[in-house]
């Protein structure tokens, strides 16, 4: 551009260049005349947009070789198939002509506004039939040079040696078996990442990591806590080892904003939303599936966010996360994702659909998958002003087979809530009274695992309560529900077993009037959490539900969330808001004792290492359970010893800050003593430093209070 | 015991101080009348009129003779303790904040705030023994802070000025020659505005508040940080006892971002910690509202608060506060 600008100037003035000895010419020191030299040109550069790029600029190959006459035609038609993807440039069409035969080379190039255009255009033309022996081949003008660059000799890559990694599970072979978890804290520049050990007998933290900016929005563990994924501008990132966090993996997605891992982390996938030419179009979302371990994209979804969005009951279009779900169990076999009437069933063998075609099920909203099976549960709501009822059918994979279906009627809405071991299926049904004016809410309870899958009905006894919060159990058959009006609702338990009646659901107790609107299980089961947050002002009731008792109750005063640890031994509590007050998080153990608490400024994200599942037979650990006390023996010593030490250390540490203040003081007092007659002179020889040395004067007082004249008679 | 409410200020408080023996209690606040109570049972004895503007600190002298005042209205005033009436005016051409009279009570340090184009800075004024021969004239006028300075007090043996405020930073001054000698670190001071700084009896440590949620005890000869009291709320008011040792934060956040869900959601309590081992010890509850100034008796067996509410609350100790133990 400076070369240009120099020649026309050069034209204009008159000035031969060539005869110019520029090394003659000196600048006076410190003089620059306004251009910037070639170093901080590039600086500068670096700081500023680079509208140079060539990213917007795609080449169009195998186009029809024409002459002179019909190129106007050509141009024509490629201007019309190209402009309808995007803006083209003005300028931003070239077509080379062969200077001997005047004729056409067969390519031109195309400039757009913007490199999403370039993009969506050659995805959407590349391999394009204008007719049957001229099908386009679109590249970015920016690929070109790496495409020419391949040499025509394939040449075997070379092998690159074996290097051992490191250990990914270190984390697991803690000696104190403790817990790391990661938080997140700060903005702008001081963006904080700390990976801590949860060192409860210590009664603190324990760092492990420490980094800053390490993610650019934020921080997520894989879902057996191998990886620590973080988020980029160019990318995600996964970071694991031994003892630091070293990056294990990059996965280039530009801009993204969400990820989301497989259950048994071998796949991650990544989306990104971008904003379109047209503000009427919707937007532009990519979807990539990478392979966690090899960093390669498996597959990847393009499309408007109209392709990826769900019918919702009003026709609510919007994207919802995880586009992808991943079936359950740790082998990721399946993952589906639910389109306008179909629900799209890929396995990961070819990522590909299963048995090449999507299911159908008109007008499916919602579905979701067994936690730890290759079983689709599927909702579809009521049709035809009521006609056609509403259904919850599960369906197995591959074979695509229903396996149970339970059609509802005067249904509103539905929700369906999985046990952790895939047990049980609960389907929370809204349904209209008979006025249609209001609706009150009822379970369908599946049992997935005995035969025929019976279903069971359940409806509260005060069946107008509106339910504020269901949960399961974590492996267990129990299930905790909180309903009733919202200042003090009411929170119940029921089980799936009882020993008189098998297979039915019964009640085990209802409490009265708790301020909670959360449940939290511990995911060991037995004790669960009940959570007043946000409005309720933090309030946690820890209870157990073995025994049926309250252990303690407590407050996290402003508490936002709640995560179990994944043993189920402590509780993390925290304040994540950006009102700035009271951010932080508190630990506690199981039974709801405070182990310690952590105040930070602009605390964003609290998250538990995930332990993979435990590596014990179910028989192994009843054996264990069972002679607790013989196991918990030597951790009990340990315990102890613990504790001795540490008020050991806390004596001693006390002891020395004292002394270390008892120093201080020594030596300002001796100082204050040196300055005594100093500050004599400065008050002018007012010997009295202190308080103490009154000068005591006594003053007589006489006072006359009356006056008084009486005659007394003399008598003689 | 019940603590004792005076009610008399119309505006949010700004700044209390004892003077040396104890007996008297003087209160400055957004109102423009600063007002001397009896420190034992609260009672009024009387106002100092004449500001035009809110008042945000005084000093006594040692003999309890002279009051100085400075306030929003661009003046400090010196007053006849006794008898209320005003003996000199200091103008300036921006507020003045903080007033601190030195070992002597012969020079008086005023700080005035940045405004419009003038900056901040911090003033030495002569006291005259006889009000008479009082002059404006000021000594030395030391320039350097960044925005407000929110105190300024002297060092011992009036060698050197110790000031702080927004830019977060502690200076300490040569008080003959206005030189800097010292700056507080960046790494280890602290992170946001200073709002209070506290002098021990003896000049030889002082304790600093500030909105970083934090407290810090400094020695004021080395300008060494010491101990850190790290608290849930931007601190407003700082206290040392002269007696145990203890440390009294007060704060809370601005009262036009305070929530209206929770008495407890703004913490309107005086903070008791202990001194040494940075830990909290205990609190006292009762302002409607954040805690601007803080004073602990010289007796250190009461401590006063102010708070944005308007009152003043007088905390005489029990006796079971003589016997903490941690």
């Amino acid at each position: 551009m400076a070369d240009v600008m120099i020649e026309e100037a050069s034209a204009r003035l008159g000035i031969d260049f060539s005869q110019v000895d520029l090394d003659s010419i000196h600048l006076p020191p410190g003089e620059d005349f306004g251009v910037i030299s070639d170093d901080e040109d590039l600086y500068q550069d670096d700081h500023l947009e680079l509208d140079t790029s060539l990213n917007n600029i795609i080449i169009v190959d195998n186009l029809p070789v024409v002459p002179r006459e019909k190129f106007d035609k050509l141009e024509g038609v490629i201007r019309k198939i190209y402009g309808q993807i995007g803006l083209i440039k003005e300028d931003g069409f070239w077509m080379p002509v062969d200077p001997d035969t005047q004729k056409t080379l067969g390519y031109c190039f195309i400039e757009y506004n913007t490199p999403q255009e370039a993009e969506l255009a050659k995805e959407r033309t590349n391999g394009y039939k204008l007719d049957r022996s001229h099908i386009f081949a679109v590249n970015m003008f920016e690929e070109f040079d790496r495409f020419m660059q391949v040499p025509d000799e394939w040449a075997p890559p070379d092998v690159k040696p074996y290097t051992p990694g490191e250990n990914l599970q270190q984390w697991l072979m803690d000696e104190k078996a403790r817990d790391q978890f990661v938080i997140r804290s700060g903005t702008g520049t001081e963006v904080m990442c700390e990976v801590m050990w949860n060192d409860a007998r210590q009664m603190k933290p324990d760092p492990v990591h420490r980094r800053a900016f390490w993610t650019e929005s934020f921080l997520q563990w894989s879902p057996l806590g191998t990886y620590l994924a973080t988020l980029h501008r160019q990318g995600a990132a996964v970071w694991g080892g031994a003892s630091t966090f070293n990056r294990l993996c990059r996965y280039a997605h530009p801009q993204v904003e969400l990820i989301d891992f497989s259950p048994g982390e071998r796949y991650l996938v990544t989306y990104s939303s971008h904003a379109p030419s047209n503000p009427r179009d919707p937007k532009r979302i990519v979807i990539n599936i990478f392979d966690v371990r090899l960093g390669k994209v498996m597959r990847d979804f393009k499309g408007s966010a109209d392709d990826f969005a769900v019918g919702g009951p009003g026709g609510v279009t919007s994207v919802s996360w995880p586009v992808f779900k991943w079936a359950g169990g740790r082998d990721d076999k399946y993952f589906a994702r639910i389109g306008k009437g179909i629900i799209s069933v890929y396995e990961t063998e070819t990522f590909s659909l299963i048995d090449k075609k999507s299911i159908k099920v008109d007008n499916v909203i919602d579905f979701s998958w067994s936690p730890t099976d290759p079983i689709l549960a599927l909702f579809v709501p009521e049709l035809g002003g009521g006609n056609q009822p509403a259904r919850v059918s599960l369906v197995q994979i591959p074979s695509k087979e229903e396996l149970r279906q339970k059609n509802l009627f005067s249904v509103s809405d539905c929700k369906m809530y999985w046990q952790s071991n895939g047990d049980y299926l609960a389907v929370k049904v809204e349904r209209y009274t008979k006025t249609k004016k209001s609706t009150y809410t009822g379970f369908e309870l599946f049992r997935i695992k005995e035969r025929d899958i019976p279903i069971e009905v359940l409806e509260l006894e005060n069946k107008n309560d509106k339910i504020i919060a269901f949960a399961w159990e974590p492996k267990g058959h129990r299930f905790a529900v909180i309903h009733g009006d919202s200042p003090k609702p009411d929170v119940s338990f029921y089980t799936m077993k009882s020993g008189s009646s098998i297979g039915r659901v019964v009640k085990l107790t209802t409490l009265k009037g708790k301020q909670a609107n959360a449940l939290f299980w511990s995911p060991a089961g037995r004790m669960i959490i009940l959570a007043g947050l946000k409005n309720f002002n933090g309030q946690l009731e820890f209870y157990n539900v073995d025994e049926l008792e309250t252990m303690a109750t407590a407050e996290h005063f402003m508490a936002t969330d709640i995560e179990w640890d994944p043993t189920g031994r402590y509780v993390a509590t925290s304040v994540i808001s950006d009102h700035g007050m009271e951010n932080g998080f508190n630990i506690w153990s199981f039974h709801g004792k405070l182990l310690y608490k952590i105040l930070k400024d602009h605390f964003y994200q609290y998250l538990w290492r995930p332990r993979p599942p435990s590596l014990l037979t179910p028989e192994k650990e009843e054996e264990i359970a069972k002679n607790l006390k013989k196991y918990s023996k030597k951790y009990e010593a340990e315990d102890q010893d613990v504790s001795m030490l540490l008020s050991e250390q806390e004596r001693e540490k006390r002891k020395a800050l004292k002394d270390e203040w008892n120093k201080w003081v020594t030596r300002w007092k001796q100082l204050y003593e040196e300055e005594k007659l100093d500050r004599q002179g400065l008050r002018d020889g007012e010997t009295s430093d202190e308080e103490e040395v009154y000068e005591a004067k006594e003053v007589e007082v006489e006072e006359l209070l009356d006056e008084t004249q009486e005659v007394v008679e003399y008598d003689e | 015991m019940r603590p004792i409410l005076m009610k008399g200020h119309e505006r949010p408080l700004t700044f209390l101080k004892y003077n040396r023996e104890g007996d008297l209690l003087f209160s400055c606040a957004k109102d423009h009348t600063p007002t001397v109570w009896f420190a034992d049972n609260g009672e009024r004895l009387g106002t100092y009129r004449g500001h035009n503007g809110a008042v945000w600190s005084c000093d006594v002298s040692r003999d309890s003779m002279r009051l100085i005042t400075g306030s929003a209205d661009q003046t400090a005033k010196l007053w006849n303790v006794q008898n209320g009436s005003q003996l000199f005016t200091f103008s300036f051409d921006s507020p003045a904040r903080s007033v601190d009279f030195s070992v002597g009570d012969k020079l008086a340090v005023i700080t005035t705030d940045p405004f419009m184009e003038v900056l901040s800075a911090i003033h030495v004024k002569r006291i005259a023994r006889d009000p008479a021969d009082q002059s404006g004239e000021s000594v030395l006028i030391l320039r350097g802070h960044q925005g407000r300075i929110n105190r300024a007090v002297w060092g011992p043996l009036n060698k050197t000025i110790i000031s702080a405020g927004e830019d977060s930073i502690i200076r300490v001054w040569d008080s003959e020659t206005g030189k800097l000698l010292k700056e507080s670190d960046k790494e280890s001071g602290h992170k946001k505005t200073i709002t209070s700084l506290t002098m021990a009896a003896d000049g030889s440590h002082f304790v600093t508040g500030s909105q970083d949620k934090s407290a810090k005890l400094w020695d004021s000869r080395t300008l060494t940080l010491l101990k850190t009291y790290v608290t849930e709320r931007p601190v407003n008011a700082v206290a040392m006892s002269p007696l145990l040792d203890h440390v009294v934060l007060g704060g809370g956040q601005d009262a036009s971002s305070v929530t209206m869900t929770d008495h407890r959601a703004g913490k309107f309590e005086a903070k008791f910690y202990d001194k040494i081992l940075q830990e909290e010890i205990g609190g006292v509850k009762g302002h409607f509202g954040p805690i601007n100034a803080l004073a602990f008796n010289p007796d250190g067996k009461s401590f006063s608060s102010g708070g944005e509410d308007g009152y003043v609350r007088l905390h005489h100790f029990d006796p079971d506060y003589f016997n903490i133990k941690i």
